[in-house]
């Protein structure tokens, strides 16, 4: 028997809470693969948000600390500065890291510091039942926003790809989606490569993966993914923002 | 001698904290018992500043100075804030180039002396805090007169070690000068 | 007997801090405990440490948390309104049973308050600070020789019972310079099979958490750390008692204000007045015994403190309501003179109240 498709050994065997439809699993799995190739499983260390995925410390094999709302750049530097031969992650959220930790992540990309950060912009605050995210499209219905988001109230959305790329520090950000293969491969390789660039110490790696969350946008799963392709991927378009090693 | 609290106070840049903490080292020197604490906050910047210094034979209680024993006035604004709250019998250094006024109490004992004109005719126009430093050393035996130059060390920073002979002159003026 | 040095308080702090073996600090500007960060870095990038001055204080206290997380020593200072923000961190750091050194050097508040030395985070350092059910080891040093040893012995506790502590200090404290005896330099070494280093694929993983969803297991987790609390309240209370044999009147006061007192008790005892004082060293766990076996032969307590008056709170619950327990205090950045102090006692002494 030959077997064509297997978990990666990165993650668990425990089942994963997530909503049917949402791409959290989608990325999971990116972020273990890309461990499981690099072979550095014994070496990771993950910081999970607070968030939807809060428990990612019981998906993740390797070893994993939970950090306040926001605070996982800060916590993941305290790490890497104590142990800089460790893989040091982060996975955060759009409220988690655009929002109330927003200093933490532009102090973390400045500094350059060698960690990776795995940000899910999905548009919204899912866990705490779909309130308005910093990243929530204008017009956007949310609980807070139930008559869609009024950028002459609530400001406009946050492009943090193109926010952050504007430091001088960071040495790559990229943007990806998982709503479809051609994107998901995509996003494959530019999660390793956010991991291999810290392993060759070459500084802060961001990749931002524009998600879906169809509980809270009260659609199908499928009409997700199409939101995601028909109105998030022009607001948040995809592609590399900086990439240091390609400027040399 | 139990404890003996002296305040010096003076504006920013006059080496009121120096002078405080050469007497600070020249007690550990001997190994007296000894605090040092500055004032600290804004006024730092220009203002005025002042330090308190305990040398006692015994364990010190507070290092917070009320009512100083020995009193080094630098100018009039801090002669001003703490004339009266020397203790009755004890000393007052008057820095008289900076203040023409007399001390108002007579149950003081009280030293007029021109530190800074001093200093100045030393070619040393900052260190009148050591001349009046030198003074206090002659007049009250808080501190012995001997091996000054080992507590100087201590405070006048490896950098600036050309400037230790002008400071031990200095200290060493205000000890011999009359007034 | 070591070489005595001459060293402010907040040095004082810094410099046993490194001679524990710890190699990493994350601070952010803030009066009066800057020296405590300058001298950090100046001197950890030498020895191969870690110096950062975080973008914050939260940034700083997460620093903190994710290097406690790994196992190795860890501090960062700060001073009243940089401890608030601190909280959350501190609170997470708590629940997840990671040791780690936070360094107050209080000044008057509440708000921006001042910058003068003051006792008035009291309440947030004895009774949690942050949310929910937990405590810190709180050492308060009354001497430039107590900032250097209680350091040391701070960092020794918070290993040995995987906790956080705090050195409650003062704006005072912190910038006196006094003669100290360094402590020798010593890392006492702890086994923390708990700490994230990476499972080497020898392990099963290492997760640090303060995450418990389902109630019985976040209850029972509190429960087994207030096991530890209530081992800690019996074994590691550290107090001083001054003159206390044939006290009439207890004094209770710690840090700057014990200075003051026992002037007060020296000048009281000079008029014929029986007066004591009882320091406690550490105010987390407070001394209770000792105050409510003090309760049993002084006719009352004063308690002396820069604040509205707060640790009254702790002596009355200890002394169990059988002596009046009265109160000196100044606050706003004053340090209460022992003339305060002795005229109070001498004014209970003549019945005036």
């Amino acid at each position: 028997m030959t077997v064509v498709f297997e978990k990666p050994h990165a993650l668990t065997d425990a089942e994963l809470h997530y909503c049917p439809g949402c791409t959290h699993g989608i990325i999971h799995r990116l972020v273990a693969e890309a461990i499981d190739t690099l072979g550095v499983e014994g070496d990771t260390i993950g910081v999970a948000p607070v968030g939807c995925a809060v428990m990612a410390y019981n998906y993740f094999r390797c070893d994993m600390v939970e950090a306040a709302h926001g605070r996982a750049p800060a916590v993941a530097t305290g790490i890497k500065r104590s142990l800089p031969d460790s893989v040091v992650f982060a996975y955060q959220g759009d409220g988690d890291l655009a929002s109330i930790g927003m200093a933490e992540i532009v102090h973390a990309a400045t500094r350059n510091e060698n960690i990776t950060i795995i940000f899910v912009n999905n548009a919204i605050y899912g866990m705490t039942g779909g309130q308005m995210a910093p990243t929530s499209l204008p017009g956007q219905v949310t609980q807070t926003s139930p008559y869609g988001r009024d950028v002459l109230t609530a400001g406009y959305p946050i492009r943090v790809s193109e926010l952050l790329s504007s430091l001088d520090g960071p040495e790559f950000i990229a943007r990806v989606a998982v709503n479809n293969v051609r994107n998901v491969r995509e996003a494959k390789k530019t999660i390793e490569k956010a991991f291999r660039n810290q392993i060759e110490k070459k500084g802060f790696s961001l990749v931002e993966v524009v998600s879906s969350c169809p509980t809270n946008w009260g659609m199908t799963p499928q009409k997700a993914l199409e939101f995601v392709e028909n109105s998030m991927i022009p607001y948040y378009p995809l592609g590399v923002y900086k990439d240091r090693s390609r400027e040399d | 001698m139990a404890v003996t609290q002296i305040l010096i106070a003076g504006f920013g840049g006059q080496g009121v904290l120096f002078a405080g903490k050469f007497l600070a080292y020249k007690a550990l020197m001997e190994e007296k018992q000894l605090s040092w604490l500055p004032s600290y906050g804004p006024e730092m910047r220009g203002g005025t500043a002042n330090c308190s210094v305990t040398i006692s034979d015994e364990p010190i209680g507070s290092p917070i100075i009320t009512n100083p024993d020995i009193l080094i006035a630098m100018n009039l604004p801090s002669l001003e804030k703490f004339e009266n709250t020397v203790v009755p019998g004890g000393v007052i250094f008057v820095e008289s180039t900076l203040i023409e006024r007399k001390v108002k109490r007579d149950d003081v004992t009280v030293y007029y002396l021109p530190a800074t004109k001093i200093a100045q005719e030393l070619g040393a126009p900052g260190l009148a805090n050591m001349v009046m430093t030198g003074k206090l050393i002659r007049e009250c035996p808080v501190v012995s007169h001997d091996h000054l130059e080992d507590a100087l060390r201590k405070v006048v920073s490896s950098r600036h070690a050309d400037l230790l002979d002008i400071n031990l002159k200095a200290i060493e003026t205000g000890y011999s000068v009359n007034g | 007997m070591a070489e005595k040095v001459l060293m402010k308080g907040n040095e004082a702090i810094a410099e046993a801090a490194l001679r524990a073996g710890c190699r990493h600090y994350f601070g952010y500007p803030i009066t009066p405990q800057t020296e405590l960060t300058a001298y950090m870095a100046k001197r950890l990038p030498k020895m191969g440490g870690v110096f950062l001055q975080a973008e914050s204080e939260i940034a700083a206290i997460n620093m903190v948390y994710g290097v406690a997380s790994t196992g190795k020593r860890v501090m960062t200072s700060s001073s009243s309104p940089g401890i608030s923000l601190k909280q959350e961190g501190i609170s997470y750091i708590a629940g997840a049973d990671l040791p780690a050194l936070i360094i107050n050097v209080q000044r008057g508040g509440p708000g921006l308050g001042g910058i003068q030395p003051s006792q008035s985070d009291y309440f947030q350092a004895t009774k949690g600070g942050g949310h929910g059910d937990y405590h810190l080891i709180v050492l308060t040093p009354s001497s430039v020789q107590e900032m250097a040893d209680l350091t040391a012995l701070a960092f020794d506790l918070g290993d040995k019972y995987r906790m956080p502590a705090m050195i409650l200090a003062d704006g005072t404290l912190g910038q006196t310079m006094e003669p100290v005896v360094l402590p020798e330099e010593h890392v006492n070494v702890v086994e923390k099979p708990w700490a994230v280093t990476g499972t080497k694929m020898a392990r099963e993983h290492n997760v640090v958490n303060s995450l418990y969803l389902v109630p019985e297991i976040l209850e029972k987790t509190n429960n087994d750390r207030f096991e530890r609390y209530k081992y800690i309240e019996e074994h590691e209370v550290r107090y001083e008692s001054y003159m206390m044999d044939d006290a009439d009147y207890c004094i209770v006061a710690f840090g700057i204000a014990a200075r003051v007192s026992r002037n007060a008790v020296t000048a009281l005892r000079k008029k014929g007045i029986r007066a004591g004082m009882i320091r406690p060293i550490t105010v987390w766990p407070f001394p209770k015994k000792v105050i409510r076996e003090a309760a049993d032969h002084v006719k009352a307590f004063v308690s002396v403190e820069l604040s509205m008056g707060q640790m009254i709170e702790d002596v009355k619950l200890a002394e169990e309501c059988i002596r009046p327990v009265y109160l000196c205090q100044r606050s706003g950045g004053i340090i209460p003179s022992p003339q305060e102090v002795t005229e109070l006692v001498e004014k209970l002494e003549g019945g005036a109240e």
